[in-house]
């Protein structure tokens, strides 16, 4: 081994270190509730009637947080099913005390010391992680293409590694969208952060989150770019959709609630942010001065003029891979696993019919919502409003298909797996870019050697070849415009391109056979 | 309904039988002894390099057969009766009205010592690629004869296996019986930088023995002897045609066809690497082993069988590679050293890993050809520009037309015009550079 490789086995091994003490933290407090904490944290009404049961567990030490949160929540539900029995709806408890309890009855070193944990989980593990990212710009050669092996790896061909990871990722999710008091510890760890930002303010799952994610597209980043070294296009795009991601949805929405304004995140477009015109998030930006005016002008002018003027000039590409936050992800933390998508004609009808159906499923949810929203009805054509439509959709689309899913199967179905069957913006990008639009991407003449290289990338399952080697402008409604298949060809055959409209669609032709004019 | 049997699964047979499909309900059946299905031999590399498996370099999913009607039979032709029509293959016997040879090619071997001893091997077909996998095992060092396309292939494969590799080249520079000095040592140089052992004007001798029927070195011209446990031979092709030796189908270094594509035999004809055109067009070869010319011809054979009898006329001269990480391109004709009627305009970077060299007539200033190492060019502007034979200085000035590198790559055109203008005291305009183009130079 040269020095190059030992630095990098290093960082592995720290960052691998790194990532057990994460794992290994969700079992590292202890938490003891008290009479004390439940008069301080719960609601003096709700103190009356939970803490009979709760009294149960006062002083008692738990060692690890589901069952301590099992108790809180199955007092909670206990109580709200015998109100529901009296069809004392009112009554039921919404509060989430599992949260707040587990926090106020934690002990440890976590608690005491949340910074020294994030020092030696995303501390280290950015300093692993570059250890062993960086010295891949010398060691691995000239600037070119830089997929060997890819088929030969456990972690890029659904091989162990890979498979552990998205068990790994697949659980993650899980706890953070439905389990998040499950997960505190990590949570607490992320309070000197938050802080930054709110002095005063703790983190909460959703901060945990977000700088989970900024810290894998800003590692990743760097990655992508030192792989792709030989690409300005994309080195660009990498920058773009990082900036994006910190900037604008993370460090401004920060921002803006230290400064007491609304959350809001200026590029997240209806309907992929489903929860726009919800009536909480309405009420929220109409309470709030001309800035909340604005952000839901801003938001509706996105929807209406920025998606289809942008999509006209520059494709979806200008959205799903240069801004957008899932686009981020997937373009620097997915990269490893962009040859995983299926590239069969059977899985492009599968995605046509799933990713319409979610923007048809969206737009309807939507128009529930603000149905209720104007009139105050929750019922509409006999049915609520709440519980057929805008539950169901948070819950199987804005969380398990676009999280879950979305992320968690990256190591077996590639990193588009969301965008390309579930991201209802995707689809209503892709409309205008299948039908009204300048991009493009060109093949050139005959010189298609039908390898295969450019399918085999397609993030997006897009078996380009089929277009190439026929001499047919590649014009797809999911193309998202990554660029990765005019990168890897090695015959130089591909050219994303904005041009005129006329002759887009044009007709395959191959150039170099004069014996006859060959449409293939 | 005619019963139409084509030999070879390649690139010049599948697009026969698909171009015949399209128009026509006869009766069409490929034979092929190598895989059971349509593969791009030209990814042959990546599978081995890790890129890709042999599932993706399938252009065409296993059902798309089926739904086309066109049967595959797996099995090796080992004779053919040409007056009653038949296919004797090892499996089976396969009667046919009309009957496409599309066999392809098979790898040089030139009688050195030891070339059938274990570990020794060319690089053609699937078969060969199975074999370098298990014969590359656990290997300390590995040779590669002869500085062709698939030679250099077989180097980066190695290479991508971190297998040491000496690369030896009879010529005294990479491909300089077909790439003019510069480019070739452009690619000489990028050998290098990958560390390769480039051992140029440098002739094999013999392969030795180890005692066992394996290699264990090789033995140069020059006397010196390099210990390896694999020897790559890639040193040409030629068509794959000893079956058919001897038999009433006339033959040369392939088969013989005439502009139709047609044999001397009715009803047989022949495409792809194994054919050689009697009397080709005065800017093309006789036997063309790429992969365009075998698609073409598949093109164009189709139509005559459809009925529509049609000559085959390939156009302006085309082809493309990659070395390692450069790519080239090449249109119409570039000389490794000009003719005395040609000029030959050769402008490199700074970094010597992008060239572009414009071959023109020095009297009448039409383009001939050009090559590109580095950087993307479009087809389709450049058949034209050729085909039609644009003057050397309109092309020079419209050169951005025809540039095919990704967005935001750095566009070379300009600083082509200038040396241009300097080295032919011409005044070709200078395009503009824009604000952004100029920040990011
Ligand atoms: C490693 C490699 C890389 C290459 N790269 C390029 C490139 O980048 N660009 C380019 O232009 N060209 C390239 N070529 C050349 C190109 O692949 C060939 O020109 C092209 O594949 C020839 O196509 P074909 O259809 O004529 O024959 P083939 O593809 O050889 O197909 C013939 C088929 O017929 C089968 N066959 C032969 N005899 C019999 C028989 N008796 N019975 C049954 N079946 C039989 C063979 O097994 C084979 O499957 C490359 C070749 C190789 C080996
Ligand atoms: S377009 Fe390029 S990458 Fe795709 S099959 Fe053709 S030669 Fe290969």
């Amino acid at each position: 081994m040269n020095q190059m490789q030992v630095i990098r086995f290093s960082g592995l091994v720290l960052f691998l270190i790194s990532l057990g003490i994460f794992l290994g933290m969700f079992f590292m407090s202890g938490y003891t509730l008290t009479g004390e904490i439940v008069r301080e944290h719960v609601k003096p009404e709700h103190q009356e009637v939970l803490s009979p049961e709760l009294s149960e567990i006062y002083g008692k030490t738990f060692e690890l947080s589901i069952p301590f949160v099992n108790h809180i929540n199955g007092t909670i539900d206990r109580y709200n099913k015998e109100q529901e029995a009296q069809q004392k709806w009112d009554q039921r408890i919404f509060d989430d005390y599992a949260s707040i309890l587990i926090r106020a009855s934690a002990s440890g070193s976590i608690i005491q010391n949340p910074g020294l944990f994030f020092f030696l989980t995303f501390i280290l593990g950015t300093i692993g992680s570059l250890m062993f990212i960086l010295p891949q710009a010398k060691l691995q050669g000239p600037p070119g293409i830089k997929n060997n092996g890819i088929f030969h790896n456990a972690l890029n061909n659904r091989g162990w590694i890979g498979i552990l990871i998205g068990a790994l990722l697949i659980m993650f999710y899980i706890l953070l969208y439905f389990f998040p008091a499950y997960i505190t510890n990590w949570i607490i760890m992320m309070d000197p952060v938050k802080q930054i930002f709110i002095p005063s303010a703790q983190a909460s799952q959703w901060f945990l989150y977000g700088f989970i994610y900024c810290f894998a597209v800003l590692v990743m980043g760097v990655r992508k770019i030192i792989k792709y070294s030989h690409s300005r296009y994309k080195i660009l795009q990498t920058l773009s959709v990082t900036f994006f991601q910190l900037a604008l949805a993370f460090i401004i929405p920060e921002i803006l609630m230290a400064l007491n304004q609304p959350y809001f995140d200026f590029k997240n477009i209806w309907p992929l942010d489903y929860d726009f015109f919800y009536d909480s998030q309405l009420n929220t930006l109409l309470s709030s001065g001309t800035i909340g005016i604005f952000m839901l002008i801003w938001g509706i002018m996105l929807i209406v003029i920025g998606v289809p003027v942008m999509t006209f000039f520059f494709g979806k590409r200008w959205y799903c891979s240069w801004v957008c936050g899932c686009g981020a992800l997937a373009e620097t933390a997915g990269d490893p696993f962009r040859q995983l998508s299926d590239k069969s004609l059977k899985a492009w009808k599968i995605e046509r019919w799933l990713v319409h159906g979610v923007l048809v499923f969206a737009i309807i949810m939507t128009g529930g919502v603000l149905y209720t929203y104007f009139t105050g009805s929750y019922s509409l054509f006999g049915l609520d409003t709440y519980s057929t439509l805008q539950k169901p959709y948070g819950f199987f689309i804005g969380s398990i298909f676009s999280g879950v899913i979305g992320t968690g199967f990256y190591p077996l179905m590639g990193n588009r797996v969301w965008c390309r069957f579930g991201c209802p913006l995707a689809a209503y990008l892709g409309l205008v870019q299948r039908f009204k639009s300048k991009f493009r991407i060109t093949t050139n003449g005959g010189q298609c050697i039908s390898c295969g290289n450019c399918s085999t990338y397609c993030e997006m399952g897009i078996d380009v070849r089929w277009y190439a080697q026929r001499g047919q402008n590649i014009i797809r409604s999911s193309c998202v415009g990554c660029g990765v298949c005019a990168a890897v060809c090695p015959r130089g055959v591909l050219k994303l391109e904005n041009v005129e409209e006329e002759g887009r669609f044009g007709k395959a032709l191959l150039t170099g056979n004069d014996s006859f004019k060959v449409q293939s | 309904m005619k019963n139409i049997v084509i030999i070879g699964n390649g690139i010049a047979g599948i697009t026969a039988a698909r171009h015949i499909r399209k128009k026509s309900n006869d009766r069409i059946t490929v034979i092929s002894g190598e895989t059971d299905h349509f593969f791009s031999r030209t990814a042959l590399m990546y599978i081995y390099m890790g890129h890709m498996k042999y599932e993706h370099t399938k252009p065409y999913e296993d059902w798309f057969w089926t739904k086309n009607k066109i049967d595959l039979v797996k099995g090796w032709v080992q004779a053919i009766d040409f007056d009653k029509k038949i296919l004797h293959l090892d499996t089976d016997d396969i009667n046919y009205d009309q009957l496409i040879i599309a066999t392809g090619s098979k790898s040089n071997k030139f009688g050195w010592p030891g070339q059938n001893l274990e570990g020794v091997q060319g690089l053609y077909s699937y078969q060969d690629l199975e074999s370098m996998e298990s014969n590359t095992q656990n290997i300390d060092h590995a040779v590669v004869v002869g500085g062709g396309l698939i030679g250099i292939e077989m180097v980066e494969m190695l290479h991508s296996r971190h297998i040491p590799v000496t690369f030896l080249v009879r010529e005294a520079s990479f491909w300089d019986i077909v790439l003019p000095p510069e480019e070739s040592e452009m690619i000489n140089r990028h050998i290098r930088e990958y560390g390769i052992d480039l051992r140029l004007s440098t002739e094999l001798d013999q392969i030795l023995d180890d005692g066992h029927g394996k290699v264990k070195g090789v033995k140069t011209k020059s006397g010196d002897v390099i210990d390896c446990q694999f020897v790559g031979l890639t040193v040409g092709v030629s068509p794959n045609i000893d079956f058919l030796r001897d038999t009433k189908l006339q033959v040369d270094r392939g088969i013989l066809v005439n502009e139709f594509l047609e044999t001397n035999i009715p009803d047989v004809y022949a495409i792809g690497d194994c054919t050689q055109v009697r009397e080709p067009l005065q800017h093309r070869k006789p036997i063309e082993a790429v992969w365009y010319a075998g698609r073409m011809m598949g093109e164009t054979v189709a139509q005559s069988i459809l009925g529509n009898k049609t000559a085959y006329k390939p156009g302006v001269w085309f082809n493309s590679a990659k070395f390692f990480d450069i790519e080239y391109q090449v249109y119409g004709q570039v000389n490794p050293n000009p003719k005395s009627n040609e000029k030959s305009f050769y402008w490199e970077d700074l970094f010597g890993k992008k060239g572009v060299r414009i071959v023109f007539d020095s009297n009448s200033m039409q383009v001939l050809g050009m090559d590109a190492l580095g950087i993307r060019f479009r087809h389709e502007v450049w058949d034209e520009w050729i085909s039609s034979g644009e003057k050397i200085e309109k092309v020079i000035t419209n050169l951005k037309k025809s540039l095919f590198d990704p967005e935001f790559f750095k566009e070379v055109d300009v600083e082509i015009q200038e040396k241009f203008n300097r080295e032919h005291h011409s005044s070709v305009p200078v395009r503009k550079k824009s604000i952004l183009e100029k920040i990011f130079s």
